[in-house]
């Protein structure tokens, strides 16, 4: 006679409710439901999130339509929401340090590459960028308040502008530190997988450091480079806190480089705990595009890289 | 034939030059901070709380309150990401698979801010309060993409024959996966775990909203927490010499926290990558 | 390490379990900010009573009032009858103390200057470029001022502050009355924007040949320069506790909203204020009756006892008249239809 009991008492123990985790079938079924519930909830997060989005900023779209993006007054006491000026100032200021950051994360870039390069120096370089990643926020806007703007004051002073010291020029400064240790390792990165193959051949051809690097290096590995530069970009478009403290908080768009402006980011810090109604409905509309332009960098980013580990 | 010579010693110099010149902000930076912040490391300064101008405060509220909202905010979002990220490095092929890396990603180009008055709708309103909860449930949010890119990537690196071999001694997923793979891949989870962890600490956007600052002392997540960054931010744009001390004093302790953490979670990398 | 932590977590979970003391929850104006940390600070000492005020502006804290994620809100500007209907019921104003606010800025080596209204409007309205413009230099015969540009301050968050400013001068200049209005959010034609009556205190202090408006307190903490200003009756005015004092010296309404700039007093300093704390009439959404009368406690201490701090604070005490108001007031406080006291 077989015991049905025995099935599972194989160590001679007794049936126990969690019989069904030493079914190894059915702990498989449990677990990866488990797996498949958590991915759901990172998949929902997303979601709820859009949707939280959406529904918050459909009040302002349903009034205003998408007018705040092309007018020019941001003024909520007499129903004026135009986005303009923050749009602008926001792509304005990263691009600028994008471009600023060009010439120092390609440095760095074709500096890991070379070999005889001793690994200190490099290790060196590697671990001090990622030490400027790791800086909070907050502390580049202090820094940049207490020791950049007394300097762009002097400077302001003597070019006959008056000393704001805060503004365009200041965040993008601070925003470049910031970015360069991104594209830096992405451009690295990219610059690895060139096949070393190719650089030989073109030393053995005849070429120096500077024309293997920048005509037969640089052309191979520009597509991911470029999808360095847009992942870069797509985090200062993000950069709220530096950004607030050394913009100047300025509602309109700067009337130099020099002046004071504000992002939309640093535009949401100022006015969100004290807006209701149709204007707070206005806020997130605008971080609602904030988080649209950022997604359309770092998608084409990404795109970008993809296509490029895959040749 | 000189100008070929000499674009090369000037390209030279040049990717030389400007490499060194990435890291002297570094430099800079941490020497004004050391400079400023050196006078405010007394002991009144962790042992503290915030007071009024004029009376000898401290950072003692800001500093409980960091590592109480960076703590919640790991213990929200690891057992999440790290799960999701089980799945999608197992199961690379599925739907929810391609749909939950893309999500992931998603969320890691939120702008800190949006994350602020999202979180803001979602818990302060409804909770009729701002709460240290709110704060970490946002911070948890910015860990997620992190962490599951940790684990996917660390568990991707674990060759196909240790999955295998495992299989065929009679194993099940779930063994393979926690007693095989899971203690191989962890290192590099945990460096993803501590590396955002250090992220976390330093952010102030989405705290502003949500857990809001507390000049008292407090424990209670239900309710309104200071942490580092926000005091910082705060008495940073305050025209009173003594609060610019505490803030730069502030500011050595979180970067002191976060280098710390960072250093290690690299070095992890390093040893275990080797 | 780790035992710290974990410590700390236990902490945190018994505490959150244990619904201790009564904690008040406050937000709103910078305005009062000295003195009300200052208040609250004392309070704690004396009663155990934690008040936790964050000073997020007048603008913030109405609107975190009704919202209701705060138990009272501080503000120098009245509620806008928008804002009374968002809120629902009733909210009491009540008046802490009065204030002034001041025209302070950064010119080397001058302590004082004369202003009038005209000049103040037209430097914030971009007219006035630069500090030796000769409208400034006739009011100021006795003092060299350099060929430096003007860079006007403001408020970058939604301020009570700014109403009282924007509400003197529109009712002192016509321009001002037609161009920006009063308000607590304007829309600033020039300059740069600081967070708080701090952060403008900031900003002036570091650029120089700045201007800026901000409560006494704050230029007196940071021995900044104060401007004497023109008053309805022709006279400079210093603002001090006693012009203070005298620009109160209206009839003051049983719903105590008044505004008391652009004074009719010969000696009163034409950007005086008082500044409020609001808080429902009707207590019950809190939930908790202790709270309640926790709030009716403060509030009742911050009008008299708390009133000793007020003038080191360079804050003017409130006149007896408008406390018998205010005891008046808080007896209408209800929690779940039964009057509290």
């Amino acid at each position: 006679m077989i015991n049905k009991r025995s099935k599972n008492k194989s160590e001679g123990g007794s049936i126990s409710p969690f019989a069904i985790f030493r079914s190894t079938k059915s702990q498989d079924i449990v677990f990866v439901q488990i797996l498949k519930i958590s991915a759901l909830l990172v998949s929902i997060v997303i979601v709820a999130f859009l949707a939280t989005l959406l529904l918050s900023s459909w009040p302002f779209v349903k009034t205003f339509g998408l007018k705040a993006l092309v007018l020019r007054v941001w003024d909520p006491i007499n129903d004026n929401y135009g986005a303009l000026p923050f749009i602008v100032t926001t792509v304005l200021v990263s691009v600028l340090a994008l471009i600023l950051s060009v010439p120092f994360s390609l440095s760095v870039a074709f500096l890991t590459k070379e070999r005889y390069l001793p690994k200190r120096i490099k290790d060196l370089l590697t671990t001090s960028l990622n030490l400027i990643t790791a800086i909070p926020s907050v502390i580049y806007g202090f820094w940049g308040l207490f020791a950049l703007a007394p300097i762009m004051r002097i400077i302001q002073l003597k070019f006959g502008y008056p000393p704001y010291g805060v503004g365009i020029l200041t965040a993008v400064l601070v925003l470049t530190i910031m970015i360069i240790p991104l594209s830096a390792s992405i451009a690295s990165e990219v610059i690895k997988l060139v096949p070393e193959e190719l650089e030989e051949a073109s030393y053995a051809l005849g070429a120096n450091t500077y024309e293997t690097n920048l005509k037969v290096i640089l052309p191979i590995a520009r597509s991911g480079i470029l999808a360095g530069f847009l992942l870069s970009l797509g985090r200062a478009l993000g950069e709220t806190m530096a950004v607030t403290m050394v913009i100047g908080n300025f509602n309109n768009f700067p009337s130099n480089l020099l002046g004071p402006s504000n992002t939309i980011a640093s535009l949401i810090a100022n006015q969100f705990n004290e807006a209701s109604g149709i204007h707070q409905s206005g806020l997130i509309f605008l971080g609602l595009i904030l988080f649209l332009i950022t997604l359309i960098f770092n998608f084409t980013g990404n795109l970008l890289i993809l296509r490029r580990l895959q040749k | 034939m000189k100008a070929r010579r000499y674009m090369d010693k000037t390209f030279k110099a040049g990717i030389i030059i400007f490499s060194i010149l990435t890291i002297v902000p570094l430099f800079i930076i941490l020497i004004t901070l050391l400079k400023w912040g050196i006078n405010a490391l007394n002991l009144d300064l962790i042992t503290k709380v915030q007071r009024p101008v004029g009376e000898k405060g401290g950072a003692l509220n800001s500093l409980v309150g960091t590592l109480i909202i960076t703590t919640i905010s790991t213990i929200i979002a690891a057992p999440i990401s790290i799960l999701a990220g089980v799945y999608v490095a197992e199961f690379p092929d599925k739907l929810l698979s391609k749909i939950t890396a893309v999500s992931s990603r998603l969320i890691a180009g939120i702008p800190s801010i949006v994350i602020g008055i999202v979180v803001y709708a979602w818990c302060v309103k409804p909770m009729r309060g701002y709460s240290a909860l709110a704060g970490s449930i946002a911070l948890a949010l910015m860990m997620i993409p992190n962490i599951v890119t940790a684990t996917v990537e660390s568990i991707m690196m674990i060759p196909k024959d240790y999955r295998e071999a495992s299989r065929s001694l009679g194993a099940n997923f779930t063994r393979t996966t926690l007693k095989v793979i899971m203690p191989f891949a962890l290192p590099g989870i945990l460096t993803g775990l501590l590396s955002s962890f250090s992220r976390i600490a330093g952010e102030t956007a989405p705290l502003l909203f949500t857990s809001f600052g507390n000049p008292f002392l407090n424990f209670n997540i239900l309710k309104p927490m200071s942490a580092l960054p926000l005091l910082i931010y705060n008495y940073a744009t305050s025209p009173y010499k003594e609060w610019h001390q505490i803030a730069w004093g502030a500011s050595l302790i979180l970067i002191l926290i976060v280098f710390l953490v960072s250093i290690t979670s690299h070095l992890g990398v390093r040893k275990w990558k080797a | 390490m780790r035992k710290i932590l974990l410590a700390t977590l236990l902490l945190g979970l018994i505490s959150t379990l244990k619904a201790k003391g009564v904690e008040l929850t406050g937000a709103g104006a910078t305005f009062p900010y000295p003195l009300y940390s200052k208040m609250f600070d004392v309070y704690y000492q004396t009663t155990g009573v934690k008040v936790n005020y964050q000073a997020i502006g007048s603008g913030g804290g109405i609107q975190q009032l009704i919202a209701k994620t705060v138990d009272f809100a501080g503000s120098d500007a009245p509620m806008t009858p928008e804002e009374e209907s968002k809120a629902g019921t009733e909210v009491l104003h009540i008046p802490t103390c009065l204030g002034a606010v001041v025209i302070t800025f950064n010119l080397k080596g001058i302590k004082e200057l004369k202003l009038t209204p005209d000049i103040i409007a037209d430097i914030y309205l971009g007219h006035i470029k630069y500090w030796d413009d000769p409208r400034i230099q006739k009011l100021n015969p006795d003092v060299k001022l350099p060929k430096l540009p003007v860079t006007p301050i403001y408020r970058s968050d939604g301020s009570g502050t700014t109403f009282v400013f924007s509400d003197y001068l529109t009712k002192s200049d016509i321009k001002w009355a037609e161009k920006l209005g009063r308000g607590k959010s304007l829309n600033w034609p020039k300059g740069v924007g600081g967070k708080g009556n701090a952060g403008v205190a900031a900003l002036v202090e570091q650029i120089e040949g700045a201007v800026g408006y901000i409560e006494l307190a704050y230029a007196k903490q940071n021995n900044m320069p104060v401007a004497l200003i023109k008053n309805k009756k022709g006279n400079f005015i210093r603002p001090d506790i006693e012009s203070i004092s005298k620009a109160a010296d209206v009839k003051i309404p049983e719903h105590l909203r008044v505004s008391i700039t652009d004074t009719d007093n010969p000696e009163g300093y034409p950007i005086s204020s008082f500044t409020w704390i609001l808080i429902y009439k009707d207590l019950s959404y809190l939930k908790d009756m202790r709270k309640a009368q926790e709030l009716y406690k403060l509030l009742y201490w911050m009008t008299h006892e708390g009133q000793h701090y007020t003038k080191e604070l360079d804050y003017a005490p409130l006149p007896q008249s408008v406390v018998k108001i205010i005891e008046k007031n808080l007896k209408t406080l209800t929690f779940e239809g039964k009057k509290l006291q």
